[in-house]
C-alpha cells in the first residue's frame, strides 16, 4: 500500500490557529482533519446570568475581525426576545456597519492573505513600491481597508468591537461632516475596486466539486443584515427555522463543532451569496462587473474570493447611495419590559450565515445561548475539498508534499476560515463516546464520505453527457435513489453506535 | 536599509480573539510605508509564510495563556526576546479568555470535559503571570494610541538613530 501523510501546522495567513492532518492510501483520501487549534473560551457558557443589556458586547468579543457581525447578530436576538422593532434609521445604520465591515475584511483577506499566492510572494508587502502594477496594488488594499474602516467607525463608534449599535437602535450618531468624509473616501476607492475585481477575474486558480450553498438574504436588494434563509437548491425558510436546518456533528479531534444540512456539507460565504442573490446587486456594481458576473453561479471554491471582490464594490455603491440619501437624525433607544422569551440573530457575516440564540428570563438575566458561525458550518465542506484535492493531484502524479501543502494552503485561503470565530462558541454539548464507538462513527462518517464522492462523480458525469445533449433524466434519478438508500442505512448504523452502551 | 539593521519584530497569538491582530492591520493602513523601512516583520504568522523563529527585538504578545503549551511556548519567546509586549486584555488582564475561572461550579461542572479532553490548564493565565512583560497595552482591542506610543518609545530606546530618522 502505497501512503502519503500530509501535516500542515499553523496555517499561515489566515484568521486565527487551524491545522490540516491528511493520509492519503492508494490514491484515496482515508483521512482528512482540518483542526481548530485555539483553546475554547466558554463564551456561551460565560452566558448565563448576564444582563441582557450586556449580550452584544459579550459576544462580539467571539472574534476580532468579524465583531461587529456578532454585535449585530446578539443585538438582533436580543430585540427579538423582547419584542422591540428597530426602527427604519436603525437598519440602515446596521446595514452600514456590515457594510464598513465587509469592505475592511474582505479588503484585508484578499490583499494580504490571497494575493500573495497569485503573485508567488510570501507576503502582500513583499510588493515591489518600484514596480508601478505592484506599488497600485499596495495602495489600493490599504486605502479601500481605510474607507471601510473609517466607514465602521464613524457609524458604529470602532470597526472593532463597535460601541454605537445597541438594542433598541444607537446610542450615538455621525456628523454631517462625518458623513460627507466617508461618502468622499468610498467615492475615492472606487476605482481600486474595478481594479480589485479584474485582479480576481483573471486569477486562473480552479478547484470544482459540487456542494450545496446557503446564505441569509433579503427579498429585495443584496444585503447581509436581515433576510430569509435561501439555498442554492431553491428552497427558502424563515431564519427563525435555522435549528432544523443545521445539524451539528461533533469533531474529537477539533476545538470547533461542524454542521450538515440535510446530512450533507454546505458552504456560506460571499460565494453562496452571489451564487443565489448576484442580481439583486446594487446596478452600478452590476454595471461595472457584467464579465466577472457572468462566471456565476460557480462551484470553484476560488471564485469565493472573486465574490468577495465584486461584494466590497457593492458594499462601496450601497453605502453611498445609503449615506447621500438618508440624513442620518437623532432617535431614542426603543425599549420594552423584560419578559421570559427566546430569541434568534441571524446575521450575514463577511464569512456566512451567523446565528444567534439567546433565552433571556422574566428579570432580564440570561439563561441559556447558543452562536453557530460560518466557519463551523464550513468545516466538512473545506474537509471533503482538501481530500478530493489531495486526490486529484496524487491523481497527476504529483506526491511531493510541499507541493501538496501549498495547494491546500491556496484552497483552505481561499474560504477565509476564521478559527477565532469556530473555537469561541457554540453550546458546550458533552459527547464522550468511548473509544469504540468513536472508531465506528468516524468509520461511517468516512463511508458517508465516499458515498457523497460516488455520487457527485456520477452527476458529474451526467453534467457532461448532458452538455453533449444526452438525457439523463433516468440515470439522475437512479442515483439519487441509490445515494437516500445508502445513505440512510449508513446514518441509522452511525446514530445506533452514538447511541449504545 | 537592509533587513539585517531592521528590528526585528515578533506578533504571537494565545487565546483571544485576535482583534490586536486586526488592529494592527489596521494600523498598517496609515504606517505600511514607515514601517516597511524599519521593521523586520520575522515571524507575523496572519502577514506572511515563511515566518523565521530565531530571536526578536521586540516580541508582541496577544491572547491568554489556557494551555502547558502555551506556557513553553511563551517562556521560549521571552527567552529569544529583548522586549515583550504584551498587547490587548486577554494578555494583560486573561479577560475575556480566562472568563471560566470565575465560573460557578456549576458552570465548571458543566465544561469540565472540554478542559480535560484538551489538556487545558486548571485556570488561563495573563501574560505576566508566566514571563516578564517589558510593556502593556491594555484594550479590547487594543488602545491604538497607545500601542503607538509603546512602538515609537521602544523603537526610540533600541535604536535611537531610526527614531530620528522618522521625526
Amino acid at each position: 500500500m502505497h501512503m502519503i501523510n500530509i501535516e500542515l501546522e499553523h496555517i499561515t495567513k489566515i484568521e486565527g490557529d487551524a491545522s490540516i492532518s491528511i493520509t492519503v492510501e492508494d490514491g484515496k483520501a482515508t483521512k482528512v482533519h482540518f483542526i481548530t487549534e485555539e483553546y475554547k473560551r466558554f463564551f456561551t457558557e460565560a452566558l448565563k446570568g448576564k444582563s441582557i443589556l450586556a449580550v452584544p458586547s459579550h459576544l462580539s468579543r467571539i472574534c476580532g475581525t468579524c465583531s461587529n457581525a456578532h454585535v449585530l447578530a446578539a443585538i438582533e436576538a436580543c430585540e427579538m426576545a423582547l419584542d422591540i422593532q428597530p426602527t427604519k434609521q436603525t437598519m440602515m445604520l446596521r446595514a452600514l456597519t456590515l457594510h464598513g465591515l465587509t469592505i475592511r475584511d474582505h479588503a484585508l483577506h484578499l490583499y494580504l492573505f490571497c494575493m500573495p499566492d497569485i503573485y508567488g510572494k510570501d507576503a502582500f508587502l513583499d510588493f515591489d513600491e518600484n514596480d508601478p502594477h505592484e506599488n497600485q496594488l499596495l495602495h489600493d488594499a490599504f486605502a479601500i481597508k481605510s474607507a471601510g474602516n473609517f466607514l465602521a467607525t464613524i457609524i458604529a463608534g470602532r470597526s472593532i468591537h463597535a460601541m454605537f449599535p445597541a438594542i433598541g437602535g444607537f446610542i450615538k450618531y455621525p456628523d454631517a461632516e462625518q458623513v460627507a468624509q466617508a461618502i468622499e473616501k468610498l467615492e475615492s476607492v472606487r476605482e481600486a475596486t474595478v481594479r480589485l475585481v479584474a485582479e480576481f477575474e483573471k486569477c486562473t486558480f480552479a478547484f470544482d466539486r459540487h456542494t450545496d450553498y446557503m446564505a441569509l438574504l433579503p427579498d429585495e436588494g443584496y444585503g447581509y443584515i436581515n433576510g430569509r434563509i435561501r439555498t442554492s437548491k431553491g428552497e427558502v425558510y424563515d431564519e427563525k427555522l435555522y435549528r432544523e436546518l443545521v445539524e451539528h456533528v461533533v469533531l474529537p479531534y477539533s476545538q470547533a463543532s461542524a454542521y450538515q444540512y440535510k446530512g450533507d456539507s454546505y458552504m456560506v460565504g460571499a460565494l453562496a451569496r452571489m451564487n443565489i442573490a448576484r442580481d439583486k446587486l446594487h446596478p452600478k456594481t452590476k454595471e461595472s462587473c457584467q464579465s466577472a458576473l457572468a462566471l456565476f453561479p460557480s462551484t470553484n471554491i476560488f471564485h469565493n474570493n472573486l465574490a468577495q471582490a465584486i461584494e466590497i464594490m457593492h458594499s462601496v455603491d450601497e453605502s453611498i447611495d445609503l449615506l447621500k440619501n438618508n440624513p442620518i437624525v437623532q432617535e431614542d433607544l426603543v425599549k420594552m419590559p423584560y419578559r421570559e422569551a427566546t430569541g434568534i440573530g441571524v446575521i450575514e457575516a463577511p464569512r456566512g450565515a451567523l446565528y444567534h440564540k439567546i433565552h433571556v428570563g422574566a428579570d432580564g438575566k440570561i439563561m441559556d445561548g447558543e452562536v453557530i458561525v460560518p466557519t463551523g458550518q464550513n468545516q466538512i465542506n473545506i474537509e471533503e475539498d482538501c481530500g478530493r484535492l489531495v486526490e486529484d493531484l496524487v491523481a497527476k502524479g504529483v506526491t511531493d508534499v510541499e507541493a501538496i501543502t501549498f495547494e491546500l494552503e491556496k484552497l483552505i485561503r481561499a474560504y477565509d476560515p476564521c478559527m477565532s470565530c469556530a473555537a469561541a462558541p457554540n453550546r458546550e454539548e458533552r459527547n464522550e463516546f468511548s473509544e469504540e464507538q468513536q472508531e465506528i462513527i468516524e468509520m461511517y462518517q468516512q463511508e458517508l464520505r465516499d458515498l457523497e464522492t460516488w455520487r457527485n462523480e456520477l452527476l458529474q458525469k451526467c453534467e457532461a453527457n448532458e452538455r453533449d445533449g444526452k438525457d439523463c433524466n433516468a440515470l439522475r434519478q437512479v442515483i439519487e435513489d441509490e445515494y437516500f438508500e445508502k445513505e440512510l442505512e449508513l446514518r441509522q448504523r452511525a446514530h445506533y453506535a452514538e447511541h449504545s452502551v | 536599509m537592509t533587513i539585517e539593521n531592521k528590528i526585528k519584530i515578533g506578533w504571537f497569538v494565545f487565546s483571544c480573539s485576535e482583534d490586536n491582530t486586526i488592529l494592527f492591520t489596521e494600523l498598517l493602513n496609515d504606517h505600511w510605508q514607515e514601517w516597511k523601512k524599519i521593521f523586520d516583520f520575522r515571524h507575523v504568522k496572519v502577514l506572511k509564510k515563511n515566518n523565521i523563529y530565531d530571536e526578536f527585538d521586540i516580541a508582541f504578545i496577544e491572547g491568554a495563556i489556557a494551555s502547558p503549551e502555551h506556557e513553553e511556548k511563551l517562556k521560549d519567546i521571552r527567552s529569544r526576546s529583548k522586549k515583550v509586549v504584551a498587547v490587548g486584555a486577554c494578555a494583560v488582564t486573561g479577560v475575556p479568555a480566562s472568563q471560566r475561572n470565575t465560573f460557578t461550579p456549576e458552570q465548571k461542572e458543566a465544561i469540565q470535559f472540554l478542559v480535560d479532553r484538551f489538556g487545558a490548564l486548571p485556570e488561563v493565565k495573563k501574560v505576566a503571570d508566566v514571563v516578564t512583560v517589558d510593556a502593556s497595552v491594555p484594550g479590547c482591542p487594543m488602545n491604538a494610541d497607545m500601542f503607538l506610543k509603546a512602538v515609537n518609545g521602544l523603537v526610540a530606546e533600541l535604536r535611537p538613530e531610526l527614531a530620528q530618522a522618522q521625526s
